[in-house]
């Protein structure tokens, strides 16, 4: 094993160490699906209760989400750079130039995405389904569920955008992890500097890395999808 | 074991057109109703209304048992159901459509499939179990609306045209599903048709509504 390592470490692709190339390749996945889980975990309940519970300002609420879709990634990059930075409100944590940091940007930039089309599956569901599942004796947690269950398509749509948006992400990403050799490189802002540096092959190598990864991400869970049509298939109606 | 259900001066009204006009009459139990009359006299607002899944602007709905009244919460909304006109099919297999309600009740599986697989046999989906339900014809979804709802073993069970824009085939057969249920006595049935014909076969009560009120009644 370590004679496989020490091998390594020692060969490169297009001048640059297949160990640390890895490494960047790793770490991208890291920090994007870090920041997917976070989106996921935090997005998809608070869009289920957008779409499914009625207050004052839902609408008002609901357009900052559709507006917050678009926002700038440099201009998240400054604001969280302001914010971490020595002097911030959160300077205190040490984030900047962290992989943390590289996770919050990307959080705050798939947020928006994964919560707003998530909503727009769920409000998409036809109203005579949240009716069968009442005459049939749903409580009204049970009703929600149905409900979700019913959009889920809608709302893995939208968690690949997320996840889309996370992975293709440099502005911020490079203002506030600092693109550091070995510890915040990860592939976009790899492909930007090399870019700089005129070693094209190599960004264009890495732009084909992460067009395969975007093509894996969308085939497996285009299968999650087909299973979820057949009985043989996942959980989601259990 | 049965309920009967009494309606006292039921009010409806939506954005101020009135719907229903003080309709009043008892569903004793284990009978079989039908409920005729043009498009538009109210008789689905009644059905949403005793099915309590909206409540009248006046008037009460009482569901009874042996002489008294039960409280109109879940463990009555579990008793009935309504079978909607527009189904409302889950995006799954016509098994797990059926299966719903029970699984709600979080019956165990091995219950939730005896009693599902005899329903789907019922109403001749059995070969369909583990089709997506959204594939069914028109008429395969109505049977599979009415598998869905008995399979929770009602007590009363409201049909709303359950037969209609189907084949004649397929109404035969709902007609069969419908005799047997109602031969079983096990559960009161009350259904809107646009038939006489199917009005009388189905029925031991018949009750027209017009303009929102109950015009006439018989046997």
């Amino acid at each position: 094993m370590e004679s496989l390592i020490a091998g390594l470490a020692g060969s490169t692709i297009l001048g640059v160490n297949l160990v640390e190339l890895l490494g960047i390749i790793w770490l991208s996945l890291k920090v994007s699906v870090s920041a997917l889980a976070i989106v996921t975990l935090v997005g998809l309940p608070l869009a289920a209760f957008l779409a499914l519970k009625n207050f004052p300002l839902r609408g008002a609420v609901i357009n900052l989400f559709n507006t917050f879709m678009g926002l700038p990634p440099v201009v998240v990059g400054l604001f969280l750079y302001l914010i971490l930075s020595r002097r911030g409100l959160l300077g205190f944590m040490n984030l900047l130039y962290t992989p943390a940091a590289m996770v919050l940007a990307q959080t705050i930039l798939a947020f928006p995405l994964v919560v707003s089309l998530s909503h727009a599956a769920l409000v998409k569901v036809d109203p005579i389904i949240r009716q069968a599942a009442m005459t049939l004796g749903a409580t009204s947690r049970q009703q929600a569920v149905t409900i979700i269950q019913e959009a889920r398509y809608g709302i893995l749509a939208g968690v690949m955008a997320g996840l889309g948006r996370a992975t293709a992400e440099v502005g911020a990403v490079i203002m506030v992890g600092g693109n550091i050799a070995g510890y915040t490189r990860v592939m976009t802002t790899t492909i930007a500097l090399e870019t700089d540096k005129g070693n094209f092959a190599l960004a264009m190598a890495l732009g084909i890395i992460l067009l395969a990864i975007s093509l894996l991400i969308n085939l497996a869970l285009r299968a999650v999808q087909k299973m979820g049509r057949t009985e043989s298939g996942i959980i989601l109606w259990d | 074991m049965g309920l009967t259900i009494e309606a006292s001066h039921i009010f409806k009204a939506y954005n101020g057109h009135e719907v229903l006009k003080d309709c009043s009459f008892v569903f004793d139990r284990g009978g079989a109703y039908a409920l005729l009359g043009p498009n538009g006299s109210g008789k689905s607002t009644l059905f949403r209304i005793l099915s309590l899944l909206e409540r009248p602007d006046r008037g009460q709905v009482r569901y009874l048992e042996n002489g008294r009244f039960i409280s109109a919460d879940l463990n009555l909304r579990r008793r009935i159901t309504l079978v909607l006109p527009r189904l409302g099919v889950f995006n799954t297999t016509v098994f797990r459509n059926a299966a719903y309600g029970l699984k709600l009740r979080g019956l165990a599986k091995g219950e939730i499939e005896a009693r599902v697989n005899e329903v789907l046999d019922m109403v001749g989906l059995t070969k369909k179990r583990w089709q997506p339900a959204l594939g069914l014809s028109s008429g395969e979804t109505q049977r599979l609306g009415l598998a869905r709802a008995l399979a929770i073993n009602p007590e009363v069970i409201f049909l709303d045209e359950p037969t209609a824009s189907i084949d004649p085939v397929n109404i035969e057969i709902i007609e069969e599903i419908i005799l047997t249920v109602k031969s079983r006595r096990e559960a009161t049935i009350i259904m809107i048709t646009h038939d006489p014909g199917q009005a009388q076969r189905l029925g031991d009560h018949l009750l027209v509504m017009k303009n929102g009120k109950i015009m006439a009644r018989g046997v």
